[in-house]
């Protein structure tokens, strides 16, 4: 069963089929350049491992090519380069933010999209939930990626910084970067994506068309 | 030079006075230390007097495979041992094979090096100094690593959101656990270095009290411990080099993925 066929017109960059593993699958999806895809599924029913599955994080079965490459030529680093993963929970190895961002891209414009232009020399230690996750998004925005996957991108935010974000994804989004974006929040599935599936039991079906 | 001076049983027992005092005041301060003390005395004595006995009868047949089959028994004493001290552990067979191949490698090279280039008995087996030699740089090798792998797998556990995210922003996994595996290497080095460094001034090693103690003049003593110092030094670091890059080597796959379901948990 293919899913989500993308209308015609657009061009499919990314192009998932029968990706899977031992818990989720096997899916098939195709996102369109600029695009936003909304995924939502109750707790556990395997929304991050597929984003997981996507970013060649965990071993899994199955065909992923972007922009006519497939995955499996090549090197692991640079796909993930490409196709930016950002966790609901972020990950920090140094004790400064600066030392986070290392791509050799200018970070400053990313800082500024998330609020948070002065934040390179902060203590990691002392950010908020909040503060890492738009601090994470930034992060990943510095390699430039054509896809990003954000899980729960706004879970953690109050409510203008929830709006700061979204208008980072949609400015993504018409620059031509594809997103997969897991949500809880229909509304806010309804305002950023153009698709919504519903991921149960490991498997992905297309919900209801938002617009 | 006054030659050695025999020890008696009496003496052994007398010895034994103040360990023996020391369980009576675990008894009495309720610390129920006693019986762990009472247990490791008597392994020590049956360990120690079983050793004495094959150590005697070793030395007497004379024969490489006997002293190849010593120490392969240590061998498979000290794998045994580095695995147990791990609270997690690679799976299957890796489990016990990186720690103990990674030991074996540095062990013998050093023990071969030694035999053949400084020591020179003959032949270059002869179990009186090759068994001794290779017990003390295999027990010194086998912590090292022990508490290489230990690090390396209990890090690589705790911080798999810290090394995840490094992958996920396009490093490799050579460059994601850096700063992982120089934690894991420097534990393994601690013990050994620590050892050189107190050496002498802090306290005075066993291998040379005993010799001094056996009527052998204090510089030769000394020459004797130093030799060993740099062997165990250096087969300590070679094993843990060995074991914690081929340990790193299996945390990972073509991929770059960090593969922490070839990790499991030892049960309590």
């Amino acid at each position: 069963m293919r899913i989500g066929a993308v209308k015609r017109g657009y061009t499919a960059l990314l192009k998932i089929s029968g990706l899977g593993s031992d818990l989720i699958g096997p899916i098939d999806l195709e996102v369109a350049t600029g695009t936003c895809i909304a995924v939502r599924g109750p707790s556990g029913s395997g929304k991050s491992l597929f984003l997981r599955a996507v970013a060649d994080l965990d071993p899994n079965d199955g065909v992923v090519v972007l922009d006519d490459e497939d995955r499996g030529a090549m090197l692991a680093y640079e796909w993930r380069r490409h196709v930016a993963l950002v966790p609901a929970e972020s990950g920090w190895w140094g004790d400064l933010v600066a030392e986070h961002f290392t791509s050799g891209n200018d970070p400053g414009a990313f800082l500024e999209a998330v609020g948070l232009v002065e934040a390179l020399d902060w203590q990691v230690a002392r950010l908020s939930t909040g503060e890492r996750q738009r601090l994470a998004i930034a992060r990943a925005l510095c390699n430039r990626p054509r896809v990003l996957l954000l899980d729960e991108p706004t879970a953690a935010l109050d409510q203008a910084a929830t709006g700061v974000v979204e208008d980072l994804i949609a400015a993504q989004c018409r620059a031509g970067v594809s997103v997969v974006m897991i949500t809880h929040d229909p509304a806010q599935a309804a305002r950023l994506a153009s698709r919504t599936y519903l991921m149960d039991a490991g498997r992905l079906r297309p919900s209801e068309r938002v617009s | 030079m006054t030659g050695y001076i025999p020890l008696s049983v009496l003496d052994l027992v007398l010895a034994s006075v103040f360990l023996v005092l020391n369980a009576g005041f675990s008894l009495a301060l309720r610390l129920g230390l006693e019986r762990q003390l009472l247990i490791a005395a008597l392994r020590m004595i049956v360990q120690l007097l079983m050793v004495g006995l094959l150590l005697k009868a070793a030395f007497a047949i004379a024969s490489p495979w006997v002293t190849l089959g010593i120490a392969a028994v240590m061998v498979a004493f000290a794998g045994r041992e580095i695995h147990a001290r791990q609270e997690r552990q690679l799976r299957g067979a890796w489990g016990y094979g990186v720690g103990a191949t990674s030991m074996i490698v540095a062990g013998a090279l050093v023990t071969i090096f030694a035999l053949t280039s400084q020591i020179q008995p003959s032949p270059w087996w002869t179990p009186q100094f090759a068994l001794p030699l290779f017990g003390m740089i295999l027990g010194n090798t086998m912590t090292g690593v022990s508490l290489g792998l230990d690090t390396l797998h209990t890090a690589v556990s705790r911080e798999r959101t810290a090394i995840e995210a490094q992958l996920m922003l396009g490093h490799t996994f050579r460059q994601s656990i850096a700063p992982v595996m120089r934690r894991a290497l420097r534990s393994g080095f601690t013990p050994i270095i620590n050892a050189m460094a107190a050496t002498g001034v802090v306290s005075l090693p066993g291998m040379m009290t005993g010799q001094i103690l056996s009527g052998v003049d204090p510089q030769q003593a000394v020459k004797y411990q130093l030799l060993i110092m740099f062997l165990i030094g250096g087969a300590t670091g070679l094993g843990v080099l060995g074991a914690v890059f081929a340990s790193a080597w299996r945390l990972t796959d073509p991929r770059h993925r960090l593969r922490l379901d070839r990790l499991r948990k030892q049960e309590a």
